[in-house]
């Protein structure tokens, strides 16, 4: 197995489990964790293919994880600033319980 | 891939896992910390030393102190008393797996990445910076757009009103 493969299938790992525990978590927190997880794996693919591609002088997949870490940190501003006002709305961060609008 | 490396990669998936499946919300943030330093230090393995730096810089000085206080403001450092995995778990996990397994065969599968590595690849910052204010200038102003689009509107989203709007 080449080192890019290897990298490629721990951030198909890394992506995996954010995906278990965004799908399974109850807690919104939590949820968000996942996804930001799965976020990283994302990006550790962009370096790895930057890192073992043909043309490494082109910038294109470190410019590219910089905006996505920037995009990541806004994501997740706005996430936890939703959390906070279903929890002052609901007084519960279980996403099990925030059902009003399930018919 | 390194020993050394192999051994980042290992701690940075364990303490994902970890961090996915705690019960005290405060420890899941500390699990979710060790995997971001893991994933810092294999960009810097991987010869992007700015990008390792950026992570290190955005999400432990702001991504996971914002999930902490999250936590803190939501009340989550009580374990919870009912289950932490919702009812519908089982098809969470099979739907991550069947995912993994996707992907894993894809790789596996692919002639494309039999290539030999090559040298690492060097990355001048000043040439980063000079990319950045030349060629991905648009993204660069869009990107500052938005993060300041997004911030006012957690301030806003995140206000309390006392009037009950």
């Amino acid at each position: 197995m080449t080192p890019l493969a290897a990298y490629l299938l721990l951030s198909a790992l890394l992506f995996a489990i954010g995906l278990a525990g965004a799908l399974t978590r109850r807690n919104a927190i939590i949820v968000l964790i996942g996804i930001e997880l799965m976020l990283n794996g994302a990006n550790l693919n962009f370096i790895a293919f930057w890192r073992f591609g043909p043309n490494p002088e082109a910038l294109t997949g470190v410019v590219f994880v910089l905006f996505s870490i920037g995009v990541a940190a806004a994501e997740a501003a706005v996430g936890l600033a939703l959390i906070l006002s279903i929890y002052r709305h609901y007084r519960t961060t279980n996403l099990e319980q925030v059902d009003s609008l399930k018919g | 891939m390194t020993a050394p490396i192999a051994i980042i990669a290992v701690l940075t998936l364990a303490a994902a896992v970890t961090a996915m499946s705690l019960r005290n919300l405060v420890h899941c943030a500390l699990m979710f910390m060790a995997a971001l330093a893991g994933v810092a230090a294999l960009y810097l393995g991987l010869g992007a030393q700015f990008v390792g730096f950026a992570q290190v810089l955005i999400y432990f000085g702001a991504v996971a102190i914002l999930i902490v206080f999250a936590i803190l403001l939501t009340r989550g450092t009580e374990p919870p008393r009912e289950p932490i995995l919702s009812k519908a778990w089982i098809t969470g996990i099979a739907i991550a797996v069947v995912v993994f397994g996707v992907l894993s065969a894809m790789v596996l599968s692919s002639k494309a990445l039999t290539r030999e590595p090559g040298p690492t690849p060097q990355l001048p910052v000043h040439q980063l910076g000079a990319q950045l204010m030349t060629k991905y200038v648009l993204p660069l102003e869009v990107i500052g757009l938005l993060l300041t689009a997004a911030l006012i509107g957690a301030v806003v989203i995140a206000m309390h009103d006392e009037e009950g709007g």
